[in-house]
């Protein structure tokens, strides 16, 4: 089968498994959202009657019929991006939340992946080949322990330093009140300012899985024949390393891309909410303290997807750099 | 063959943000290297002086050897809290807030709690979720990948998915869903919550591993010999993957340390647990930054990074057990 198709395909089963699970989650746990709420009325001392916890199903609008028309009722309101309305904020649905979050934490994550990628391979190309030298332990050291940072707890550090104690950058949210987004420069450079920090603590955070990827293969790399012949024929060291050894190690490490991806959105969840970022992360804070489930759910759906999407897009864009997969 | 298309290649599956080269694929690229640890159990005493090897072939290791001294600190320190700690760290009747000092190292809390304290009875919360849900999420990442890597076909191509289903699902945000579903709160179902998330990253290594030493001649030896189907993954299979399988084991460790921490973080874990997940909490929640107590963030935070980059560290010591380019030279 071809690559290409092999891919959609996977690609199209997945997103469909996700679909899934994100149906069966709820409904295989025990309790419910309704007897989470009897439970908050009976902890006051009240009798729960049975009108109480119709009366709650209603208001939460709780599923009934079988599991099978609740999944199809499901998919088909996926498919039209229903996913009723928040509990917090009954006026709006949830779509419209997600759709105001979700640019947000697609240009902070888009900017944070390419940056940490380009920095980390030209790192992790530098250690390689500088194997056991200073410059090796030092930066495969150094990066695993910032790879070790929690990053909400980066985030916060480098709020206290840079926002707190030398005002340098605001200390949270995407704009300065009172401008409205747009697409003008004033609002890009304020948004740009908000954004240096929560873009700082991913980038700290996640480069490391790059740099190590890559100084691992680099070491495979230089192994090959080819790499001992190009330097016998005396090729200049910045040539070998860069054009012979690199450009192939580069492969394994973009194929985990998804990975990192995964990491880096899991990451951004908490650290949106540590710089009041107005992404899909905050958004997910502040439902997991409301405990609003519909919204909830909803993005932890749409994350997945886009998740999903961009490793699809990763994978059809790596036919181009790799031409054996074309097979 | 599968219509997965594996990358055994990856030193960067690792489902947490951390740099811990997780997966030591790069056995199951080249078998020839695979194999650094001979089979276990040809003598009697055999799993105990196969450990011992284990150790200190790790130990020679100089990443790995500070690693364990590192991993050796946390647990005496998480064994002798009591004699360690200058206060119960559940008494409340000091001041709140005050400056670290010599009485109060590292300050007190907002609910007046002595912040040292704190941190080191805490380090009972973090290690525990780091063994109790690293070997959880080990023995289920290699149970799925020595059932798929050992029986190709429709087992293996239903088990992969799934495991790529795992793995592609962004793990905070799934973390933070079952949790916040879950009824009840505090240390084990975060455990728990920690290795369904954490399984997958390890079955994937494990899988592609067992499907290469499978057809190796030593294996079809003892099928030619009637082995058991039993016998074979674990007699003859699984010892060969030891450096495999511990690196799951530390990879799932550093996801778990850093998974606590982060649903603690949140709220939901048990704010009445003391652990590091629930300082952070109570000291985000109590404003503690802007009263200018950083100490009592820092520290919480930098232990929690020094556990993961322990674990992380022994892991460089397998990888290189498994790969000898990676080696050291000394």
């Amino acid at each position: 089968m071809p690559y290409a198709l092999r891919k959609t395909i996977q690609f199209l089963l997945t997103l469909w498994a996700a679909v899934t699970v994100n149906f069966l989650l709820p409904r295989l746990m025990p309790g419910s959202p309704t007897d989470a709420a009897l439970a908050k009325i009976a902890s006051t001392g009240q009798v729960v009657t049975d009108a109480q916890r119709r009366a709650i199903e209603l208001q939460l609008g709780s599923p009934s019929g079988s599991v099978f028309s609740q999944y199809f009722a499901y998919l088909n309101n996926v498919v039209h991006l229903q996913f009723g309305v928040s509990y917090t904020d009954p006026t709006q649905p949830v779509i419209d939340t997600i759709r105001q979050a979700l640019p947000w934490t697609l240009v902070l994550i888009g900017f944070c992946t390419v940056f940490q990628f380009v920095i980390g391979t030209l790192l992790g190309v530098l250690a390689g080949w500088r194997r056991g030298r200073g410059i090796d332990t030092t930066l495969t050291l150094s990066t695993t322990f910032a790879g070790a940072f929690p990053p909400f707890w980066a985030g916060l550090l480098l709020l206290y330093v840079f926002a707190f104690k030398f005002r340098w950058w605001p200390l949270g949210g995407g704009y300065t009140d009172g401008l409205t987004p747009s697409l003008n420069l004033t609002f890009l450079g304020d948004a740009a300012a908000h954004s240096i920090l929560p873009a700082l603590t991913l980038v700290i955070t996640g480069m490391g899985g790059w740099v190590l990827g890559m100084r691992n293969n680099m070491i495979s790399t230089l192994g090959e024949d080819y790499v001992t012949f190009a330097e016998a024929n005396g090729l200049r060291t910045r040539t070998v390393a860069l054009r012979y050894a690199a450009r192939n190690a580069l492969l394994p490490p973009l194929t985990s891309f998804g990975l990192t991806l995964a990491a880096v959105v899991g990451g951004s969840v908490l650290v949106e909410g540590v710089f009041s970022y107005p992404g899909v992360g905050l958004v997910l804070y502040r439902a997991v303290s409301n405990r609003d489930y519909p919204l909830m759910q909803a993005l932890f759906l749409i994350i997945t997807v886009t998740t999903l999407v961009a490793i699809y897009l990763v994978d059809m864009l790596y036919v181009r750099l790799d031409p054996r997969v074309r097979r | 063959m599968t219509t997965i298309p594996e990358t055994p290649l990856q030193k960067t599956d690792s489902g947490a943000p951390v740099a811990g080269p997780v997966g030591s694929g790069s056995a199951g690229a080249d078998p020839a290297r695979a194999v650094s640890i001979p089979s276990v159990g040809r003598s009697l005493p055999g799993p105990l002086r196969f450990l011992a090897r284990s150790f200190g072939t790790l130990w020679s290791n100089g990443k790995a050897r500070t690693g364990l001294i590192l991993l050796g600190l946390m647990i005496a320190v998480a064994i002798l809290a009591p004699l360690l700690a200058p206060y119960s760290p559940t008494r409340t009747d000091f001041e709140p807030y005050l400056n670290p000092s010599s009485l109060h190292w590292i300050g007190t809390t907002g609910n007046g709690e002595d912040g040292l304290s704190q941190l080191i009875y805490g380090t009972r919360v973090s290690l525990f979720v780091g063994f109790a849900a690293g070997i959880t999420a080990t023995l289920v990442a290699a149970l799925v990948g020595l059932i798929a890597g050992y029986l190709p076909g429709v087992v293996d191509e239903i088990l992969s998915f799934v495991t790529n289903l795992a793995l592609v699902i962004p793990g905070i945000p799934l973390m933070i869903i079952l949790a916040a579903y879950l009824p009840t709160r505090g240390v084990p179902v975060i455990t728990l919550v920690v290795v369904v998330t954490g399984w997958a990253t390890g079955a994937r290594v494990i899988r592609s591993q067992t499907s290469t030493l499978r057809s190796r001649d030593f294996v079809t030896a003892a099928e030619f010999a009637g082995d058991r189907l039993l016998r074979l993954v674990f007699r003859e299979i699984l010892p060969n993957m030891t450096s495999v399988v511990a690196a799951s084991f530390f990879g799932a460790a550093v996801a778990a340390v850093l998974g606590e921490a982060s649903l603690e973080f949140l709220g939901l874990g048990d704010p009445a647990t003391v652990s590091w997940g629930t300082m952070l909490y109570w000291a985000q929640n109590n404003k503690a930054l802007l009263v200018g107590q950083w100490a009592l963030i820092l520290a919480p935070g930098l232990a929690i990074a020094l556990l993961m980059v322990a674990f992380a560290l022994i892991n460089f010591g397998v990888d290189a057990l498994s790969n000898p380019r990676l080696r050291e030279k000394s």
